[in-house]
């Protein structure tokens, strides 16, 4: 159980998706101008990360994994080298599957979602997790554990990006730094922030 | 056809009047995690402007064939293909730098710039005109990438591509390297100010207030 607990923390605060790995950087920089928008697609990322991961981790293991088909009569078969183009599909699949189920079942939130649902497609955020947990050989639990923490920690990350912007528009900037340029530079400010917690050992 | 002027804009523009990094926020994560040495830099905008010039052409010599209700999961099979194949190259030629980019090939596939001129510029263009655009807004990249990899490695190692240009203190010499220009997040301040210079030189690009 412990093990998990440090695996979660590691993944919200340690080696945050946004700050410390820059993953999902397009959508974090682009759609962090509101509070409350930033909140809807950090809620849609937790889901989609904490469903893909696993789902793809049992794919890898089951199928693609070197050694992997030898329950299929093909013990040599080594089919890793797919691996980016099935994560891919998976995904793509999974947040379409999602998609169709949220219209139906919940239409409030799939509303309130919109246009970033099929925006999650093409996040690395998504991809990055997934060929993470891949590389560093995570089991089914881990990889759940993984996949919820790490959208935890990019969901934190962009409500707290959109509320300094929100503040920032007030303020009298520069022409050239306006908009684009400052957000850059809070998010670099922020990573240095988030950098505190490299040293911390769990 | 398109004249020549026309294909220059599309190989040339996208440098600096429509950077995809500085105008159109695309492609923004690897441009941040990689650029610690040149090296690693230099590789990674080969493979980004070759897969984006190929997806582009692949894309745009099949695009009157694509139904658009499936396109997204088309471009996606073709970018995600030629993704393998970069891999692939990278692991047989030059493992160690392959290591180091670690998932960061892969994510070329979800680099929105490449996704992004599918989308935007192949999906209605002339094959010809698709894979320059695709060679353009490599190059965009790129460029931001160099200049920032060349900052980083001369101002944090005082080295570039590994040769000492300002000798450390460690060894000898007079400089002591920049910590914080070695750490990632300083990519982003380095964009940040890239931006605000690209900016002062186009004021067009300026930001309306809100």
């Amino acid at each position: 159980m412990e093990q998990y607990v440090s695996l979660l923390i590691r993944a919200v605060f340690v080696e945050n998706m946004a700050l410390t790995l820059f993953l999902g950087m397009c959508t974090f920089l682009a759609v962090s101008k509101k509070v409350k928008t930033s909140m809807g697609l950090g809620v849609a990322v937790i889901v989609v990360l904490g469903i893909s991961v696993p789902v793809n981790q049992v794919i890898f293991t089951v199928i693609l994994a070197p050694g992997a088909l030898a329950w299929a009569g093909f013990p040599d078969a080594d089919l890793s080298f797919l691996s980016f183009l099935t994560f891919i599909g998976v995904i793509a699949a999974l947040v379409q599957i999602l998609e169709m189920t949220l219209d139906k079942f919940f239409p409030a939130l799939y509303n309130a979602l919109g246009i970033f649902l099929p925006l999650i497609t093409v996040n690395c955020a998504i991809f990055g997790g997934v060929a993470f947990a891949v590389q560093r050989e995570y089991n089914f639990t881990e990889s759940i554990v993984y996949g919820i923490g790490s959208g935890i920690g990019w969901a934190i990350a962009i409500v707290l990006l959109a509320a300094v912007r929100e503040k920032l528009k007030y303020a009298d900037m520069p022409d050239g730094i306006r908009g684009l340029g400052s957000v850059f530079m809070i998010a670099g400010l922020m990573a240095l922030g988030f950098q505190s917690f490299t040293g911390v050992q769990l | 056809m398109a004249d020549t002027k026309e294909m220059k804009k599309a190989l040339f523009g996208p440098i600096v009047d429509s950077n995809p990094i500085a105008l159109h926020v695309l492609g923004i994560c690897s441009a941040l995690a990689i650029t610690t040495k040149l090296e690693t830099a230099l590789v990674m905008s080969l493979a980004l402007t070759a897969v984006c010039a190929f997806s582009n052409l692949f894309i745009s010599l099949i695009r009157n064939q694509i139904p658009s209700s499936v396109r997204i999961i088309i471009q996606m099979t073709i970018i995600a293909s030629l993704v393998i194949v970069v891999d692939q190259i990278l692991k047989a030629f030059s493992y160690e730098i392959s290591k180091q980019l670690s998932v960061f090939v892969g994510l070329i596939i979800t680099n929105c710039i490449v996704m992004g001129r599918a989308e935007a510029y192949a999906m209605k263009s002339p094959p010809t005109m698709s894979f320059l655009d695709g060679i353009g807004n490599g190059l965009g990249y790129s460029f931001i990438l160099i200049v920032i990899g060349t900052v980083k490695e001369l101002l944090g190692f005082g080295t570039l591509l590994g040769f000492e240009i300002l000798p450390l203190v460690q060894n000898g010499g007079w400089y002591t390297g920049n910590g914080l220009l070695i750490l990632p997040f300083s990519s982003f301040i380095l964009i940040g100010l890239m931006i605000w210079a690209i900016r002062v030189a186009r004021p067009e690009q300026v930001e309306p207030k809100e």
